[in-house]
Parts: C-alpha cells; structure tokens; sequence
C-alpha cells in the first residue's frame, strides 16, 4: 500500500526543475520579470509624463536607501502601522474567537464590525481627526479601522465553522471547555484566521497610507505627496514601489510563521 | 444496584442485569419536536460481547449510539453503564467515528495519544501506551504520519488506536468501516476481532452492513424505522475460533444474513 494518499491535488510534480530552478519558483520570477518589464515598457512609450519607467524608478528607489531618507520615512510609518496592526491582531482575533463561541458576544460585536467593514473608511478618516487630532494616535486609529473588521470577521467565522466532529470527539474523550477550545477549536480555525490576519494587515497598510495622505504628510506618505507636488515621479513610484515589498514581504512571514507554529502536516508535505 | 423497577415492556425483563455493561431504558428521542427517532427503546448490552445495533437509514441507531455515548440528550429514558445513570461522556466510554474525527495538524501518535492528553497523562507515559496501541493496530512505522499522508483504513487505525488507549470499558463504534473500501473493510473486520480477543471490552458498534454486523457480532439488534424501535435481537451461534474464510462459508453465517435480509427488506420501498 502507498503511504501517500495525500488528498491534495498537486497539478505539477513539486520536483521538476527548468534551468535549475523550481518549476513554481520558475514561473514565479518569469511572472514579476515580465512586469517590470512592461512598466519599463509603459515608461519608455511613455504613457503618461507622470508615469517614470521601471529603471528610473529603481535608481530613484536605491538613491533613496543609500541617503538614508527610506529609512527615516519607514521608521515614522511603522509607527502606527506595527501599532495598530498589533492592537488589531491581538484585540481581534480575541473578539472574533469570543464571538464565534458565544452567542451573546456575537449579537453585540457582529453589526458594528459588518458596518465598519462595509463602511468607506477612507471617508471616515477626516473624522477621526476631529476626534484625535492628527498625530501617532489618529494614525494608528486609521489603521485599525481598515485592519481589525477583517481580522474580526475572519476569526469569527473560523469558529464559528469549526469542524463539529473534531469537538464531538473532544467531548467524548471528555475534554473540558477550555481544552476543547484550545486544542481542538482555534487550531482547527487557524487557517481562515490567518487568512483574515494576513488580509487584515494588507489593509493595515491602506489604512497607514492613506493616513499618511488625508492626515499630515509623515514617513511614506510623506515622500509620496513631497515628490507628486515637485514632478519627481520616479521618487514617488519608488516610495509607493517600498510600500508594496514591505507588505508582501511580511503577510508572507505571517504565512511561514502559521505554517511553523499551527500547520506541521503542511510543513512536511512542502 | 436499583434494578427491578417495574415498568410496563417485555424486554425490560433484561434490564438491571448485572452480566450487562450498559442498558438503556425507554429512551425516546424527538428532534425538533417533530421528528421522532427513537421510540421507548429498553436494551441490555452483555459484558464482553459486541452488540451490533443494525437496521435501515431514518431507524436512529446512530442516535441511540451517540445518546449511549453521552454526546446527545435523549428526550427521555435513562442510559446506564455498569448499572449507574450517565449523563455525558465518560471515561468508561470511548467512541470511534464514522469520518475517524482526527486532528489533522496532529502526527498519528499524537491522535492516538490525544484521550490521554486530555486527561493529562505525562507526555512520556501517553506516547508509550499510544506506541504500543499504534503497534497493535498494525501502523508500526506511520508514528509521525499525519492524517492526509495515511489511507482511509489506516486513519481508522489511528481512530481505534486512540479509543483503545483510553481503556474504556466500552467501545462505541458508529459505522466504522464504511468509508473504508470493500476490500480493506474484510481485512479491518478480521483484525478487530483478533484484537477484541485479547481485550476483554464491550462493544456497540453500528452498522447498515447485514453481512458486517453477522461477522462481528455476539448479538444483533434490528430495529425498524420511524419511530426507531426494537424490531427483533438475533444472536448468530457462529464459532469465531474458525479461520476468517470458513466463517464466511459458514451455513449458520449465511443463513442468518438471509434471516435478517428478510426482516430487513420490509422497510425498504
């Protein structure tokens, strides 16, 4: 009998190799060479006069790190973002997880996370300045705002999805309430919370920017708005260019780190 | 032992009969109000043997094993385990489940281990007893597979490994094999019988297979549908110290299957 029964479709073998590399990986870096492409492409004809080619960008964007002004401008982004990201992550998925196990939790929390979600936050954002002025805590505030309703209403759903045959068997080998949740349920819902987590601080990043736009120019935002009134549109592509790494760069942290600590059969199968 | 107490139907004369690990007495279920289940159902399951609760969908033997189990609430009725009244589960109980109900972020030893952890067992003493039971249901080697890595009827073994471990004294098995293929389903049946052997447990164990249940069991309970009721109890007189293969050419095998086949065949349109 084979042992690998595994029930994951697998649409290319994982061992083939063109060139040496990894067929995924492969495509992957055909995938993002053949975008920088066209922007160089787009660039060039040109499309716009504010719309500077992929290689201007990039010189731009290491004139900029070599300078030390990226890092001064990430460093007052991160401010708020880590912040509120945080605070969404921590506080949310808690609210979420007590939502999906008590009735009582959900009827109070769910319409005010649905509206938030629904809601267009940006047009919220001058709001909060009235109620937060426009420093780090109206920043932060935006933040939340864009990231939590997603990590909340990811969570909830998790558990509230939770598969009912595993707490049957939890219940019959007689675990507790407490063991039951914790052992069965929210390692049982990790998936989709990682899911809304990940998406959660993909929005956390709209939300940072665009407080960053609507509040007071500050850090990313602010080289964004600085090199758009002054026609530096390379500088400006760069600054916005960073914001997209950065973001990619940690919600696929966010995935290895679930599939160290939450996922073990999916660490072994890879 | 509160045995003897009078009520009104016939197979209540096996009720409070210490030779019986668990009984139920009138259990009725409804769900929902409407739907009605089970039907005053009095039943004595003997101690050492495997009872096999068979019959045609909608006659709630599932119902009455999970109500058995502790993990439903009969609507009324009494479910007794070596002669005291449970309510939910416990630790003379172990269930094994219809889709295995594994964890599948958990290795094989860990799911089989996962009773005693819940119980809080040491890690040292939960993973020997775990080994050993993992050994017994012949997954010797599969220790750090998980779930999706082991076919339909190794992931079974990790489900009675894990109800094995726990020492119950009942073992509760809801239609265990049938998502499990034909061929594997045999070979399944024949190891837990050499198993049970050299337990000494009691077992309910669920089936809508006539041809399972006359394998398996020391008595077989047929019920019939809407309400679930007590239709008949069939105790095949099959020797199990033959070898697999005879007993399946067995007369007395064949002919009970017919016997139940004919009951059975009145339920269906």
């Amino acid at each position: 009998m084979s042992t690998d029964t595994s029930t994951e479709l697998a649409p290319i073998a994982k061992s083939e190799k063109i060139l040496g590399i990894y067929y995924l990986t492969f495509y992957r870096i055909l995938s993002i060479l053949a975008v920088f492409a066209l922007w160089e492409v787009g660039g060039r004809v040109p499309i716009s006069p504010a719309f500077p080619t992929f290689s201007a960008t990039m010189s731009a964007l290491f004139e900029m790190i070599f300078d030390g002004r990226m890092f001064l401008a990430f460093f007052e982004t991160l401010k708020p973002l880590a912040l509120g990201v945080t605070i969404s992550a921590v506080v949310g998925v808690f609210l979420g997880v007590s939502m999906g196990l008590n009735r009582l939790f959900q009827w109070f929390w769910e319409p005010i996370w649905v509206v938030l979600q629904a809601s267009p936050v940006a047009a919220l954002i001058p709001l909060i300045t009235y109620a937060y002025g426009i420093g780090l805590t109206a920043k932060t505030v935006a933040v939340i705002m864009l990231a939590a309703p997603i990590i909340v209403l990811n969570s909830y759903k998790a558990v509230r999805h939770a598969s009912p045959s595993l707490i049957q068997m939890c219940r019959s080998f007689q675990g507790s309430r407490l063991q039951e949740i914790r052992l069965v349920i929210v390692p049982n819902a990790a998936p989709v919370i990682f899911a809304g987590l990940r998406l959660g601080v993909a929005a956390g990043f709209i939300g940072v920017i665009l407080a960053e736009l609507l509040i007071t120019p500050t850090g990313i935002g602010d080289l964004i708005t600085y090199h758009r009134s002054v026609a530096e549109y390379n500088y400006m592509y760069a600054a916005v260019f960073t914001v997209i790494l950065f973001s990619a760069v940690m919600v696929g942290m966010l995935e290895t780190a679930e599939i160290k600590y939450f996922r073990p059969e999916k660490k072994k199968s890879k | 032992m509160s045995n003897a107490t009078a009520t009104s139907t016939l197979q209540d004369a096996a009720s409070g009969d210490p030779d019986n690990v668990a009984e139920v007495r009138d259990l009725t279920k409804f769900y929902d109000s409407d739907i009605h289940a089970l039907s005053s159902i009095n039943l004595g399951f003997p101690r050492g043997q495997m009872t096999t609760l068979l019959g045609p969908s909608g006659c709630g033997k599932t119902t009455m094993l999970k109500i058995i189990a502790g993990l439903l609430e009969p609507t009324s009725g009494q479910v007794l385990i070596n002669g005291k009244e449970v309510v939910g589960p416990g630790s003379e109980r172990a269930f094994v489940f219809q889709d295995f109900a594994l964890l599948p972020w958990a290795t094989a030893l860990r799911n089989v281990a996962f009773g005693l952890e819940l119980n809080g067992t040491s890690k040292a003493e939960r993973e020997e007893k775990a080994r050993h039971y993992i050994d017994e249901v012949g997954l010797t080697g599969f220790e750090d597979k998980y779930p999706h890595e082991l076919s339909g009827g190794m992931r079974q073994r990790v489900g009675l490994a894990r109800a094995l471990v726990v020492n119950a004294d009942v073992l509760l098995m809801d239609e265990p094999f049938s998502a499990v293929d034909e061929q594997n389903r045999r070979k399944f049946q024949e190891d837990l019988l050499r198993l049970l052997a050299g337990e000494n447990k009691s077992v309910i164990f669920v089936t809508h297979s006539i041809e399972e249940a006359v394998y398996v069991s020391d008595q077989i309970v047929l019920l019939s549908p809407r309400p679930g009721r007590v239709h008949s109890i069939i105790r095949p007189e099959i020797s199990r110290d033959a070898e697999p293969d005879a007993i399946r050419r067995d007369k007395n095998y064949l002919d009970t299957i017919e016997e139940i086949w004919s009951e059975l065949r009145k339920y269906l349109d």
